[in-house]
């Protein structure tokens, strides 16, 4: 059945649901109007007001309550409308439900879902890439999947998981990715990436909507008869660190490719675990290609030099394969 | 949800109070709870903190002990309670000993958190008490969630949370009181005004004149009572959780009542006016009680005596207890971050 990354998600909550009472949506604007992006529409409807809660505008109280509901017993699914407003919940995020476990053994099963990402003209407050703040959180699950297949299967491990999980959905994927995908259950596990594209030259390793982007340089660089891995992290925290430096020992040339900025980046850990653990099988420095350090800029021109790109990849690939 | 009920009405209390009427009752059962938190927290404050034996800081509640008591006693088994720093009474009528309470404080495995977390930072959801966490009013949207969480389930159980003045000036405090307003959780939010945060006096916390004047703005019920009166408080609590029980919502209750400690064991309070340490000492919330239960002939002096006297060795036995459990394994570091261990990243 062909599905859009969009409808993915949605059938990943519909479906975690039905198999679940204790399953249940809060967040802004996702009754009645069924989502900004439509991910829950049709939900209130079939489910009704008990189990799609329409919250104020209070992104910290929606985390807040999702945390007290999973402390008595409920899987609470909370929505940001943008993943760019999860920074009013912060202290919630990172204080309250990622620490409940270490501190006194209290589960904390939410997901927090929303689209985060560039490529739609958002600006500077509805196109960022919020995962490396979580990454650097213990107790916090960071989830970035990039393909309609692992959209669905994420989102229900995501719901089926003890621990709290930031579930960051690609907004520019949402309508552009359909593919096929199997009908009725099944999940995919957190924290374990996937060979997107296996290579024998050099590896790229990704997420999100990058991985579409790493996918065109390989092509074009494959008419070079140059032959490019693409590692799909599909989590970012925890790392799959065994798939990271299999990749890396694998071809001893690595790109680290994000479209969150430079600086903080989880790029730079994953440089620096590959540095300190395969060392020996690198046959070029690690080459990070990112966003600048920069807000995410507004105007077309200057969003579009903001996002890494295909020719950025398709050059930076073929230097260090010819390094 | 079925947990048993685990607070135990001491054998000594049920003892001095058997046979009298209802009324006695409670009072003895108040007199037991609020010195127990008292002598507990003074022997925490004023001798093994002085001695070096607590690790971190040191919350006490001293002269606020009758909201936790007034309100814990409205509490049913299975409400959740969300405590502040300054409600150590709520863990023991939630069946929390005081050696656990001890050895949280000298970072021990026998404490709730096994070392994990300091001083009141502690819970258990077997006990239904939810730890708080540093930062203020982070409970109050927590505690609405679980309050919507019990109306979803079809509970009859509530949630009750706690917070100072100083806390209903963070953002999180509006909007967990908003949201569970809107939704009708049942949820009682009760505020003890101790007229300080830390070293800020509530004027320049706020420039309305009651914690109470903020609940029409949220469209709920509020009442000020007397949090020096454990009678009163009790009273108050029960009005606002047979409100949230029976459907219509949440309920805010200011206890007026003072905070006659620093902020915490390191901090002196020389800002504190002389003048209201002894006003608000001649209203200290277990002398009133004592004189409650003399002047109605529900129990005599002697009575009260042995029920410091029996506290006191009790809490001789728990800290020697508390002293003799280890400290944490470092081995259990890396330990309960997340519920399945994920792949170590501290080794090779």
């Amino acid at each position: 059945m062909q599905v859009t990354y969009l409808e993915a998600v949605r059938q990943g909550i519909w479906e975690e649901m039905e198999r679940d009472p204790n399953v249940f949506l809060l967040g802004e604007d996702i009754g009645v109007y069924g989502g900004a992006f439509k991910i829950t529409a049709g939900m209130l409807e079939h489910f009704g007001e008990r189990r799609v809660i329409d919250t104020p505008i209070c992104e910290s109280a929606i985390v807040g309550a999702a945390i007290g509901a999973a402390l008595v017993g409920l899987r609470p699914v909370a929505e940001m409308q943008f993943a760019d407003f999860i920074t009013c919940a912060f202290d919630q995020v990172v204080n309250f439900a990622a620490k409940c476990r270490y501190r006194w053994n209290a589960s904390v099963p939410i997901v927090i879902r929303g689209p985060s990402g560039g490529g739609v003209h958002g600006g500077p407050f509805h196109s960022q890439n919020p995962e490396a703040w979580f990454a650097h959180v213990p107790g916090l699950k960071v989830v970035t999947p990039a393909t309609a297949y692992d959209a669905k299967g994420l989102i229900k491990a995501a719901i089926r998981d003890n621990d709290p999980v930031l579930f960051f959905e690609h907004k520019a994927l949402y309508r552009r990715i359909k593919e096929d995908i199997p009908e009725g259950d099944y999940t995919v596990p957190i924290g374990k990436a996937r060979v997107f594209r296996p290579g024998t030259d050099l590896s790229i390793i990704t997420y999100g909507a990058m991985v579409y982007v790493a996918r065109e340089a390989a092509e074009i660089l494959e008419k070079e008869g140059i032959s490019i891995e693409i590692l799909d992290l599909r989590t970012v925290f925890p790392l799959d660190e065994q798939a990271i430096l299999a990749a890396a020992r694998k071809t001893g040339k690595v790109i680290l490719l994000h479209e969150d900025i430079l600086s903080g980046g989880i790029g730079g850990e994953i440089a620096a675990r590959i540095a300190e653990k395969a060392f020996d099988c690198l046959d070029g420095p690690i080459v990070r290609i990112t966003a600048p350090d920069t807000p995410v800029p507004f105007s077309p021109p200057l969003e579009e030099a903001f996002l890494p790109s295909v020719s950025q990849v398709v050059e930076k690939a073929r230097s260090l394969y010819y390094y | 949800m079925v947990v048993p009920r685990s607070v135990n009405l001491p054998e000594l209390t049920a003892r001095f109070s058997q046979g009298a009427d209802p009324e006695a009752q409670l009072a003895l059962r108040f007199l037991h709870y609020m010195v127990l938190m008292r002598e507990v927290e003074d022997r925490i404050e004023r001798k093994l903190y002085r001695q070096g034996k607590i690790v971190g800081g040191v919350y006490v509640g001293r002269g606020q002990e009758a909201i936790p008591v007034g309100t814990g006693m409205v509490a049913e088994p299975d409400d959740v309670l969300f405590p502040s720093h300054r409600d150590l009474a709520l863990y023991f009528m939630r069946g929390f000993h005081p050696r656990e309470i001890f050895a949280q404080y000298m970072g021990r495995v026998g404490g709730p958190t096994r070392g994990k977390d300091g001083n009141m930072h502690m819970g258990d959801m077997k006990r239904k008490v939810v730890a708080i966490i540093s930062p203020m009013a982070a409970s109050v949207p927590v505690a609405a969630g679980a309050a919507m969480a019990l109306k979803y389930r079809g509970s009859r159980n509530i949630a009750f949370v706690f917070f100072g003045d100083g806390a209903t000036s963070r953002g999180d405090w509006h909007e967990g009181i908003n949201l569970a307003a809107v939704q009708k959780a049942p949820l009682v939010l009760i505020c003890n005004n101790n007229q300080y945060a830390y070293s800020t006096p509530l004027e320049k916390q706020m420039a309305c004149e009651h914690v109470a004047d903020r609940g029409r703005g949220y469209g709920i019920p509020a009442e000020i009572v007397d949090g020096n009166d454990v009678f009163a408080v009790y009273d108050a609590a029960r009005r606002a959780a047979d409100h949230a029980r029976c459907g219509l919502g949440p309920y805010l209750v200011e206890c007026k009542t003072f905070r006659m400690t620093g902020h915490s064991a390191h901090d002196p309070a020389d800002y504190v006016p002389k003048q209201l340490w002894e006003e608000w000492g001649k209203k200290d919330p277990i002398r009133r009680l004592e004189q409650r239960i003399i002047s109605n002939g529900w129990a005599d002096q002697a009575t009260i005596d042995r029920v410091y006297d029996e506290i006191r060795e009790e809490i001789d036995r728990a800290v020697e207890w508390a002293e003799q459990s280890p400290f944490p394994p470092v081995s259990e570091l890396l330990q309960g971050v997340y519920e399945q261990p994920v792949e170590p990243v501290a080794e090779d």
